[in-house]
């Protein structure tokens, strides 16, 4: 990764400026050295397990019974096999979709409730789907990336996701696609994957949840889906939604193969 | 896939136009209003719906050339017959990437946002790579040609490149008369550090 922005630097800025955004990317690797495997993502993924399994909503229960789609209770590696086709709903979920899920059918909840503020605000402190989505990636750490595609609902939601990935629409005509449809561009000085190759979506995909420095909470890939709306000037994602599920489903199957690496850390 | 287009397509011919757009139904589902943004902004003009086709279906050419012409057609040259306004407010409008997202305040002027993806000022390293490097742009000189053609490519991207990835400035009305007239000065003007190269520094 570091080679690939190296590369382009150089490629395309006269010599001082290739120094000095060189030099801000390895100030941000020598700190993510630093920090090892002191991710500060770690206190938030002690908390997400908490949240697991301590009771809440009107029915006192918890998480435990879940079935993220390895079976009732099963986390490790259940993260990455998301989005997937679940027979209780007929319908592909993503991790907040079902979590939400669960949250309703196991511990009395309500959607209102749960929609009220699932991320958190620059400053705030996380939220719980910031903390449970760090915890259940840190059980997929190392995993294949392999979203279910046997079941025909998964198709449809992968294709919807390409339509969704190159939907331009807004003041701005912006689509996905107008930022990460193609290999080797950057935005200012922020390098863009390509999301329509496998390598791109691949490093996109790995590294979300991710701990965001610059906000000094845990993002999720829910959340990712969400601000890219906001930058491309269309209204706000809503969380577990079709949308969000089928775009996600396309990012997924495109980086199949490769393994999660998240909690991440970024700018 | 391809069989579930043909019988989309069939049944278009059958009906008429009025199939259910499926990208469109999951979009309309999926978003709320927020702040001053409301959900009719997912709504697609022509323009959009045929730059909304994943690249290997694109291609249609008769299309395209009607949606180029309806493009030019609507672009709005300067009431007064001026292009050129200030460089140095241009510099603030091609440095801003703020304006109608909801984070945004609406009572603020929207930027242009052009350093997002083109190099413009030399001197500035912060520059993105989507479009072209724009460094020098002045060279062109400042005939009517060059000023209608630049003026046009900022209202309408579309009128010369069908499914440009650029913003339409003028035609979606993100920038106004005035900040385009600075753009075109930040770009035209033989003082605007864009044209000053390098070596020419103090």
């Amino acid at each position: 990764m570091r080679n690939i922005i190296a590369k382009t630097l150089c490629a395309v800025v006269a010599g001082g400026a290739a120094a000095l955004s060189a030099a801000q990317d390895s100030i941000f690797d020598e700190y993510r050295e630093m920090m090892g495997d002191d991710n500060p993502a770690i206190f938030v993924i002690d908390e997400g397990e908490e949240y697991w399994y301590t009771p809440a909503g009107p029915k006192d229960a918890t998480l435990e019974q879940c079935d993220l789609g390895l079976g009732p209770g099963v986390v490790e590696g259940a993260y990455a096999q998301f989005p997937r086709y679940f027979e209780d709903v007929d319908r592909v979920m993503d991790v907040e979709a079902r979590l939400e899920y669960c949250m309703i059918e196991l511990q009395g909840r309500t959607r209102e409730e749960i929609h009220a503020k699932p991320y958190s605000l620059r400053g705030d402190l996380g939220t719980e789907f910031e903390a449970l989505g760090a915890w259940l990636a840190d059980q997929s750490n190392g995993v294949t990336i392999a979203p279910g595609q046997d079941h025909p609902k998964e198709r449809d939601m992968y294709a919807l996701g390409e339509q969704l990935f190159f939907y331009r629409a807004g003041p701005h005509d912006f689509s996905c696609a107008t930022c990460h449809g193609q290999s080797d561009k950057r935005i200012r000085l922020q390098a863009l994957p390509d999301l329509t190759t496998h390598e791109g979506a691949a490093e996109g995909y790995s590294s979300w949840p991710a701990y965001r420095i610059s906000e000094g909470v845990v993002r999720t890939m829910g959340w990712r889906m969400r601000d890219c709306f906001r930058q491309q000037r269309m209204p706000e994602l809503i969380m577990g939604s079709e949308a969000s599920i089928a775009l996600q489903t396309y990012l997924a199957v495109n980086a199949a193969g490769a393994e999660m690496a998240a909690p991440g850390l970024k700018r | 896939m391809k069989f579930r287009n043909a019988i989309a397509a069939a049944v278009v011919l059958l009906a008429g136009p009025v199939c259910a757009d499926e990208a469109y139904e999951a979009m309309k589902a999926s978003v709320v209003d927020k702040n001053f943004v409301t959900t009719e902004r997912i709504e697609r003009d022509d323009i959009q719906t045929f730059c909304s086709k994943p690249r290997a279906e694109a291609g249609d050419m008769e299309r395209m050339q009607e949606l180029r012409a309806a493009s030019m057609a609507g672009v709005e040259m300067p009431a007064d017959g001026e292009f050129l306004g200030s460089w140095e407010r241009g510099y603030d409008i091609a440095n801003n990437g703020r304006g109608l997202q909801y984070s945004d305040s609406p009572d603020e002027p929207n930027g242009g946002n052009c350093y997002a993806c083109h190099q413009l000022d030399p001197r500035e390293v912060a520059y993105g790579t989507i479009g072209p490097s724009l460094t020098g742009y002045g060279a062109r000189g400042q005939s009517e040609v060059v000023l209608q053609y630049t003026w046009t490519k900022l209202w309408d991207t579309h009128a010369y490149n069908v499914c440009s990835h650029m913003p339409r400035f003028g035609a979606q009305g993100i920038l106004t008369e005035q900040q385009l007239k600075d753009v075109m000065a930040y770009l035209l003007d033989p003082a605007s550090p864009v044209n000053v190269p390098l070596a020419n520094e103090d």
